[in-house]
């Protein structure tokens, strides 16, 4: 005989959920690596925000004496070539990171949503040629996309975005197309047009808020992606320049010349892009799974 | 009494909607008949039920008259007036008169807006009142269709399905149409509910003199609600009459089968019983003569050449079967 014990198998299940705080609590013991990839993104974010108050130093300050300094007390991360404070760069790369992913996400998530609506929405031959257009986009690789614009468009904080948000309106153009598709077909849009709405209004209003769940999963994982790419960029001396701390470059600039005698000045850029992209993604899969209900098992 | 109040609120003749199929790029384009030549009227404060089997175009008809869909052929006058080919702008206020109610609760309501949100959204689109006249009309209709004024704040899956309808209705009410097509309005429910749903209906029409055209599969749930009843089969109307009629001297083949399909709750009784063999002809391509010769048990050399026309059997008794 086996004894149930039914308050513990109610609670595993989630019957007790009712509050936020208890809901939050839930999603934490249920997913326990999305909940470390929410602190970490949590700490980058706020990191990002506050990087003028938790950095020690000025990340462009100079400082000859302190050259390849080893991390100590002062320079916990020790100083690169320049004697700036690696900490406080990588505090401030965390903003950069940051910017370039967000500004990213927001410029190609809403053309990419525009294009989407409109595609799914009118159908016919601009359909056709918006989706000829985005195979094209997406068969060339997004590396090699965004390498191409960047050269092209020179480097800065600006172009680097743009490179980057390019590749992602594809992907989120056929993800709005596709609940577009579905949705437009739906009783309540019937409804909305019964009720005699333009369908500027229709499409607006009642198809596009619809399509935005599983976006938000798209652009978590987005997120990773962009830092990645960015840190890449740089890397090849193609994204955000000189004075700004990129995690990228620090990388590109540092792994060459000093890695032997600095390993430090690799090191801790590394950590920082991987810790990044590693809590982002792991964030990410987790908010898949919540907000898809057949997920859950 | 003028002339104008005596002609029916709602008059469809000769109302045909056909779809086109793609079938191959090479081959010749097809066409489903989903409504081949529907005929009815709908007086002030009346209910017109449609009945027929899935797939036999009864929905389709809904969704034309309120022009969801574009007729291919026929006329709709609403209050005497031809609303057939009214372009979208001139519809807009046409559409204050004539509203619907559907089959799914779950998926005809907007699962991003709240429930009272969704009402108030069509009056303001008819730049009816200020922001809070229209929540009081809101709270208002919430009430009249059994929903709590505080439940207007709350999201479509917080509620049950029947909960779900009713704020379906109060959505069709909230214009002050005078015609509710309702699509199957009580198919998804269960049946305690849905004795709920008819009777918040009929309580309705009786307070506001609405005229309902009540489509469902379930003669039984129709004659509870109708004055008159449609029965359709394969896009057209085979019989149609007044209930009693109906349900005391039907004539033709595929009401009597329909009816006696009707259960009766009383194991005791026994009753002959005509099962229809086989399924509905599809409507891309309509059987010759007339479209029910297939299933139909009596079915003679002239029902599979001659189509039968909807013909006068007694007063206000059309029915179109070559047998009477």
């Amino acid at each position: 005989m086996v004894d149930i014990d039914h308050q513990a198998e109610l609670i595993k299940a989630g019957a007790h959920v009712s509050s936020r705080w208890d809901k939050l609590a839930f999603y934490t013991r249920r997913y326990p690596l999305g909940a470390i990839g929410a602190v970490i993104m949590a700490i980058f974010v706020f990191t990002a925000l506050f990087a003028d108050f938790i950095s020690p130093h000025d990340p462009l300050q100079t400082k000859a004496s302190a050259s390849l300094l080893a991390p100590s007390g002062e320079f916990i991360m020790g100083a690169d070539m320049m004697g700036r404070d690696m900490f406080s760069r990588i505090i401030h790369g965390a903003r950069i990171s940051l910017t370039v992913g967000v500004a990213s996400i927001m410029l190609g998530g809403t053309i990419g949503a525009l294009v989407g609506l409109m595609s799914g929405y009118l159908l016919g031959w601009f359909d056709l040629l918006m989706q000829r257009i985005i195979d094209i986009m997406q068969a060339l690789p997004l590396l090699v996309l965004a390498l191409v614009m960047a050269a092209s468009l020179g480097p800065s904080l600006q172009n680097t975005v743009i490179a980057i948000s390019i590749p992602l309106i594809p992907n989120v153009a056929r993800v709005v197309r596709s609940s577009t598709l579905s949705l437009r077909e739906m009783p309540f849009v019937e409804a909305a047009r019964a009720a005699g709405m333009s369908e500027l209004r229709v499409a607006l209003r009642h198809v596009l808020p619809n399509t935005l769940a599983p976006l938000i999963v798209l652009f978590t994982a987005q997120l990773g992606a962009a830092i990645l790419v960015e840190a890449s960029l740089s890397f090849l001396g193609l994204g955000v320049p000189e004075p700004h701390p990129s995690w990228g470059r620090m990388l590109s600039e540092s792994a060459a010349e000093y890695v032997r005698v600095a390993p430090w000045l690799v090191v801790f850029p590394g950590l920082a892009i991987s810790l990044a992209v590693f809590g982002t993604n792991l964030f990410g899969d987790a908010l898949r799974d919540i907000l898809d209900p057949r997920q859950r098992s | 009494m003028n002339d104008g109040a005596r002609a029916p609120l709602l008059e469809v003749s000769g109302l045909k909607k056909h779809f086109p199929v793609k079938k191959g790029w090479l081959s010749p384009s097809a066409k489903v008949y989903a409504v081949d030549g529907v005929s009815f009227h709908i007086n002030q404060g009346e209910t017109l039920g449609l009945v027929g089997e899935s797939g036999c175009g009864k929905s389709t008809v809904g969704r034309t008259v309120l022009r969801l869909l574009d007729p291919t052929e026929g006329n709709i006058k609403l209050q005497g007036r031809d609303i057939t080919h009214l372009s979208k702008t001139d519809m807009r206020p046409v559409r204050r008169d004539m509203q619907i109610i559907f089959q799914d609760p779950y998926s005809s309501l907007n699962p991003r807006m709240s429930a009272g949100r969704i009402v108030e959204e069509m009056l303001r689109v008819h730049d009816i009142g200020t922001p809070i006249e229209r929540q009081e009309r809101v709270a208002e209709l919430f009430e009249r269709v059994g929903l709590r004024k505080a439940q207007m704040d709350s999201f479509p899956h917080e509620f049950s399905g029947g909960q779900r309808q009713r704020i379906g209705i109060a959505r069709a009410l909230a214009l002050n149409p005078k015609v509710i097509i309702g699509d199957e309005p009580v198919s998804a429910l269960d049946v305690s509910i849905q004795a709920q749903v008819i009777n918040l209906l009929m309580d309705l029409q009786a307070e506001l003199n609405l005229s309902y055209l009540f489509i469902a599969h379930d003669l039984a749930v129709v004659e509870h609600i109708s004055h008159r009843i449609a029965v359709m089969y394969l896009g057209k109307i085979v019989e149609y009459t007044d209930k009693k009629t109906l349900f005391t001297n039907p004539q033709h083949p595929y009401t009597e089968a329909l009816l006696s399909a009707v259960p009766i709750p009383d194991p005791t009784v026994r009753r002959k019983k005509t099962i229809l063999q086989g399924d509905v002809p599809s409507p891309i391509n309509p059987p010759p003569g007339c479209h029910f010769h297939t299933r139909c048990p009596y079915a003679e050399e002239r029902c599979r050449a001659e189509e039968p026309p909807l013909t006068e059997f007694g007063p206000d008794h059309l029915v179109s079967c070559h047998l009477r």
